[in-house]
């Protein structure tokens, strides 16, 4: 959130109530539930780290969605540097795998119910991204970002399928043992 | 209808292929109860039986044991021509492979079940041009299905499925030849028959496409393994629950 706080001030300065706008209108659905203190609480960090610097418009009360906010030279480095930067959330499967193992090493818990309760509970999920997606019009760019919330789920999905098919096995041949 | 509102009842539902070693329980000892306006997906692996209870629930295969209620309904002992007038009238077909008929243009297509079931040229003609346009395709209706993408042939075998308002929608597979694109225009055109109160069995193997819907239940070797609700269940807005991070 930071960077693209700092890349949405790149063109041009901003009030700080126009850019929790312009992220809001990015987010599409997903940006409903934005907290509005949230986007000034990241530019009051972001001022104290000086990246940013505000100026209070005159006549205006002295509050973060009033102040105009400008990119320091710090910042634009940290915009450069983002824009060009490869990095991506590392999906972290193997918590839940571990959960699987624990559970059947220490018999706290059936790995297929487990399982079962979890793929529930991301079918549930799927089904508000899926929703989501079909209430956005064609060509929507905020639509991409519930598609690629869908995409990601589908296949969370797929791989607890394969967790179940495994481990019903697994726990088939200690029963029989 | 029954005193549980249930559109789509089975008891005891089974259906054997076979006999002593090569004995298949295809569906094996199914009860099911469909509400009114209710959207149920069905899925599981590949050859789990999906195909046979939807052709069991439709009246297309006979069971083998077990009953099932159309619109209160017993359907499993109708005679041939009772149930091939159940079918037409009462029961709507979607199949992956679109089975439209070639000779026939879209429009000829819906009209087709409307006057089988006896009603005027005028009344197919009425009815058809409404569902085409329902479903995006008015300006198709002369063409032949080859002159139609993949996603327009299924809309219109869809368009074909409600020509009698049937009682149930039931759909195999209905967007396994589709793309993304076109697979999202069925979901839409199913979630607007949703919100209308049509009653629907979807069979799939796309989780997107059972995440769409109230109810999904899972099959194994011809037996449920799981009903899940899914409607107005999921807890927080989508910021929520898809955390943006700060
Ligand atoms: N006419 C038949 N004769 C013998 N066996 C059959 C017949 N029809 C279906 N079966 C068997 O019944 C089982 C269930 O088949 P069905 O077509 O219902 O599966 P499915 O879940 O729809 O699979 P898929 O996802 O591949 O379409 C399979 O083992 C299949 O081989
Ligand atoms: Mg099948």
């Amino acid at each position: 959130m930071q960077d693209a706080v700092l890349a949405m001030l790149a063109k041009e300065p901003s009030h700080g109530y126009l850019l929790r706008e312009r992220l809001r209108r990015a987010l599409g659905p997903l940006g409903e539930s934005m907290n509005a203190g949230q986007v000034y609480v990241t530019l009051t960090r972001l001022e104290k780290a000086g990246l940013v610097a505000s100026e209070h418009a005159e006549g205006l009360p002295d509050r973060p969605d009033r102040k105009v906010y400008a990119l320091t030279p710090a910042g634009q480095r940290r915009v450069a540097a983002w824009l060009s930067e490869v990095s991506w959330p590392k999906p972290n499967l193997a918590e839940f795998h571990l959960k699987l193992a624990a559970a059947a090493a220490g018999r706290l818990a059936d790995p297929v119910e487990l399982v079962d309760a979890q793929r529930r509970e991301l079918m549930r999920r799927l089904g508000e991204a899926q929703r989501a997606v079909l209430a956005e019009p064609d060509g929507s760019t905020a639509g991409l970002l519930l598609e690629g919330i869908a995409l990601r789920l589908q296949a969370d999905l797929r791989w607890l399928e394969a967790c179940e098919r495994v481990w019903s096995k697994v726990v088939d041949e200690s029963e029989d043992a | 209808m029954n005193e549980f509102g249930a559109v789509l009842q089975a008891r005891g539902l089974a259906k054997e292929h076979g006999q002593g070693q090569g004995l298949v329980r295809a569906v094996d000892e199914v009860d099911l109860d469909v509400p009114a306006g209710q959207m149920l997906a069905v899925t599981g692996p590949s050859g789990c039986g999906k195909s046979t209870l939807l052709h069991l629930l439709g009246g297309l295969e006979r069971p083998s044991r077990g009953e099932v209620r159309l619109a209160g309904r017993r359907i499993d002992a109708l005679s041939e021509r009772a149930l091939a007038r159940l079918r037409r009238r009462s029961v709507g077909f979607v199949f992956q492979a679109f089975h439209l008929v070639e000779e026939l243009s879209a429009r000829e297509n819906v009209e087709l079940p409307v006057l089988l079931a006896g009603r005027s040229p005028r009344a197919a003609k009425k009815r058809a041009a409404m569902l085409l346009e329902r479903v995006g395709l008015a300006d198709r209706a002369r063409h032949l299905p080859w002159e139609l993408s993949g996603g327009q042939r299924q809309r219109v075998a869809i368009a074909r499925a409600m020509a009698n308002e049937p009682a149930v929608l039931l759909a195999d597979e209905p967007t396994g030849n589709l793309d993304t694109a076109a697979t999202l225009d069925v979901l839409r055109l199913f979630e607007g028959l949703r919100a209308a109160g049509q009653t629907l069995v979807i069979v799939t193997h796309d989780e997107r496409v059972a995440a769409t819907a109230d109810r999904v239940v899972s099959m194994r070797d011809g037996a449920f393994v799981d009903d899940t609700r899914l409607a107005g269940h999921a807890t927080g807005g989508l910021g929520e629950m898809f955390g943006l991070e700060y």
